[in-house]
């Protein structure tokens, strides 16, 4: 009770501090001298505060089960552990804008002490424009869903949380993911201001740079961490389904990425101007239209949350304000006659960037067309149809064979001129034992498709390529190897993985066995079990392989009682080279259950080489802060 | 010049994304099940305003179409539906049948006192058991029965002017 209401006036009170600080800074905005008025840094405190203390607030009403709060109510129930208690307060719609708002509030404030050596008009001015979304965020969370709403009279059990996302996987995700997305916002607000005051520069490049790994950091095991849970918990035996809300979080990743290397052009040499702004604004854009895709229910997906009309509205209005806000702010400032005039050879780090940005860009638009193109064919149409992986597979795939070429060679470049005369011996030694590793694999396993056929022999290369940098005494630029080991190794694994795993789906009842090529599957009993917040039905399963070796797996039905949801919840055994995973589900009115078993080659590897590859940005942010 | 152009260029594509996202919004894309044909089993409860235990079976004839309506009085959504449930009452081929769920019996009352009562009958589900019989998803939720008590529609969460006016054509 007392924590709703500390929470509620306590936003309020933030709304204000940032409504306050919008005219202090405009009056100090012109004043010469090159420090910001300590009014603001205090506001900009007070404004973080105000939102940590509301967030608290919801915090204790979940964890003391405060069902007069509606939030509480919809998503939470006594029985339920602590630990979900905590995380179903960002489990929801309201919760998760409060979060962003925390976030958001938290960076500003972060970026004000952290950015001292910088011009002082070009700091209040990235202030002025995160206000900006910072005060839309404050209006969408206060108007449309507060988290706050009261319930009277007060409600004596909870409607208890959707327990696919009770996984602790899933109660880390959104948090981190937000990290990511809001670090963008930073990013997006710097870049207006830099084009405003004219500063896109080297020491701009140098100074955002941090920012833009943290973000892209976090949004990396955002992914990851979400990817993960789709595979444990949806019981759908993968790693990527290419559902909307997934390509909603891959779609500033891809524009970060982009940036990120961008970013690197732009420390050394002031060009790809352009390039950079439209970039760091495409990056938030891209976050918040996530946000909005998400939130408004306008997708078909297994995690939209929502759908209320009024807040879809509310976050596509706000959208195009920042769109256009950007736009007008690019078109009127933004003089792309002042950068260096540098001859850029062809065969330079600069063009290779340039061409990676390229890449990205249509892997952006593809990913970005498939998500919308459902959309907008049902609103011009009416027609619904539904955008599926061979889409994906189809248009992305052939590409990722220059890629992965393009990307062996490209480390080696030198800035502004290089030129190939000492091609060394080793490489091409690892370009025909790729080679032959390929051909072996062929021989021994024969590979559907022409595609997969031609993308193996390269990911090797590459593969090989980027180990051997990774290995080599020469630690310059050591984070980048990191990750380009790191991609190099996912693109591997999840081909390797594509390529060797297999499925039978079957029913079975008690007792049953089931032999299949390559080993037999046998159903031994049926075990009832009881957990906190539910009822389960272990199945004992035991396998036998080719040759003859066992493992037992146990899937199991859960039967949450609040909401009452049966879910599935498969049984993983993880081996360094396999995940051995089986899945039942019972078929209604029968005692029959249907059973799912997979074998899936080098999943453990595909999250190890992810890590990898954040790790590398990991890198080279402490690296930063270490020479600072 | 050809700044100007990418410009205009860019603001039409941009706006025309928003018409169509705009328009995207207003199509509802709630999900709801296959519950259709479903023939409605016999359930029992006392009622809200007398203590004897009535039977559906008893309430669910003589009519060409019943509205089920599962609501509670600490529901928001409720409230903001019930005016056109008060509306609907005046339509003489249908009845309305409340399912009062898992609420204060005292608040209950007090609210089709203050609002007005739509319902010819209302069935109290303390522990929401019919609700979930029904397979309902949370409050409020409208389920329309024809007269050989087949489920023909169901109304996930409040009945806004859009549901709404897809329920008075089908009640027509």
């Amino acid at each position: 009770m007392l924590a709703n209401q500390i929470g509620y006036y306590s936003l309020i009170l933030g709304l204000i501090s940032s409504i306050i600080i919008i005219p202090i800074s405009l009056k100090n905005y012109p004043h010469n001298n090159e420090t910001i008025d300590r009014k603001i840094f205090s506001l900009s405190f007070f404004q973080f505060f105000f939102v940590l203390v509301s967030f608290i607030g919801l915090v204790f009403s979940f964890i003391n089960s405060d069902f007069g709060n509606e939030t509480v109510y919809n998503n939470s129930h006594t029985t339920k552990p602590l630990f979900y208690k905590i995380s179903g307060t960002w489990g929801n719609h309201e919760g998760s804008l409060l979060l962003w708002l925390l976030v958001l509030t938290f960076f500003i404030f972060l970026f004000l002490v952290k950015s001292k050596s910088q011009p002082k008009k070009y700091r209040i001015l990235t202030l002025l424009f995160q206000q900006t979304i910072i005060i839309g965020f404050f209006i969408f969370v206060l108007k449309t869903s507060n988290p706050f709403n009261y319930l009277f009279p007060t409600p004596k059990e909870g409607m208890g949380l959707n327990p696919i996302l009770q996984d602790p996987a899933l109660a880390i995700h959104p948090p981190i993911l937000y990290l990511g997305f809001v670090g963008s916002s930073v990013i997006f607000s710097s870049s207006l201001a830099a084009v405003v005051q004219g500063y896109i520069s080297k020491s701009w490049a140098n100074h955002i740079k941090i920012w833009i790994l943290i973000s892209w950091f976090f949004l990396t095991i955002g992914i990851l961490l979400g990817s993960i849970w789709a595979y444990y918990e949806l019981g759908w035996g993968g790693f990527w389904f290419w559902d909307p809300v997934e390509n909603v979080s891959l779609m500033p990743w891809l524009s970060l990425t982009a940036l990120l290397h961008c970013i690197l052009v732009l420390e050394k040499k002031t060009i790809l101007t352009s390039w950079t702004i439209i970039l760091s604004i495409s990056t938030f854009v891209l976050s918040v239209s996530g946000t909005f895709l998400v939130r408004s229910g306008i997708l078909n997906s297994v995690h939209t949350f929502a759908n209320d009309p009024e807040r879809g509205l509310f976050i596509l209005f706000f959208l195009f304000f920042l769109i256009f806000l950007a736009l007008i702010v690019f078109f009127m400032f933004h003089k792309n006659g002042n950068h260096e005039t540098v001859k850029i050879n062809f065969l330079s780090k600069e063009t290779s960037i340039l061409i990676n940005n390229w890449f990205m860009m249509y892997f952006l638009s593809v990913v970005l067309i498939g998500t919308l193109y459902p959309i907008f064919l049902e609103v011009l149409t009416n027609e619904k149809i539904s955008v599926g992986p061979p889409f994906y597979n189809k248009l992305i795939l052939p590409f990722l064979v220059p890629f992965l070429i393009f990307m062996t060679f490209v480390p080696y470049l030198k800035w502004i001129k290089s030129e190939f005369n000492k091609i060394k011996i080793d490489i091409i030694l690892l370009f025909i034992l790729s080679f032959i590793v390929s051909i072996l694999l062929f021989k021994q396993f024969g590979f559907e498709s022409l595609m997969i056929s031609i993308l193996i022999p390269f990911t090797f290369y590459l593969f090989l390529i980027t180990a051997k940098d990774l290995l080599s005494k020469n630690k310059k630029n050591f984070s980048q190897k990191v990750s380009h080991f790191g991609f190099s190794f996912l693109v591997l694994s999840i081909l390797l993985n594509s390529i060797f795993s297999s499925e039978i789906i079957i029913n079975l009842k008690e007792g049953e066995r089931f032999s299949f090529q390559g080993g037999t599957i046998t159903f031994h009993s049926l075990e009832e079990n009881n957990g906190k917040n539910y009822k389960s039905i272990i199945g004992n399963f035991e396998i036998y392989d080719d040759k003859n070796q066992s493992i037992k797996l146990m899937p199991e039905l859960r039967i949450y009682n609040q909401p009452s949801i049966v879910t599935s919840e498969a049984d993983i055994k993880t081996t360094l080279f396999y995940d051995k995973f089986l899945v039942m589900n019972s078929v209604k009115n029968n005692e029959y259950f249907n059973v799912r078993y997979q074998v899936k080659s080098f999943m453990i590897w595909i999250w190890i080489s992810t890590l990898i590859l954040a790790l590398g940005g990991f890198l080279s942010f402490t690296k930063r802060l270490y020479e600072k | 010049m050809k700044n100007k152009i990418l410009l205009i260029s860019l603001i039409l594509f941009i706006c025309f994304c928003l018409v169509v996202l705009f328009k995207g919004l207003n199509n509802s894309n709630v999900y709801i099940p296959e519950t259709t044909n479903k023939i409605i089993k016999e359930f029992k409860s006392r009622s809200l305003f007398s203590d004897d235990e009535i039977s559906s079976e008893k309430i669910l004839v003589n009519s060409d179409y019943y509205i089920l309506n599962i609501w509670a009085s600490w529901c928001g959504p409720c409230r903001k539906e019930h005016p056109k449930l008060m509306e609907l009452s005046k339509n003489p081929s249908v009845k309305i049948i409340g399912i009062n769920y898992r609420d204060n019996l005292k608040n209950a009352k007090n609210f089709v006192k203050k609002f007005g009562n739509p319902y010819s009958v209302i069935f109290v589900d303390t522990n929401g058991i019919i609700s979930i019989e029904l397979g309902a998803y949370g409050v409020p939720e409208t389920i329309i029965v024809n007269k050989d008590k087949k489920i023909i529609k169901k109304f996930i969460g409040y009945l806004d002017d859009k549901s709404f006016k897809e329920l008075n054509s089908i009640l027509k």
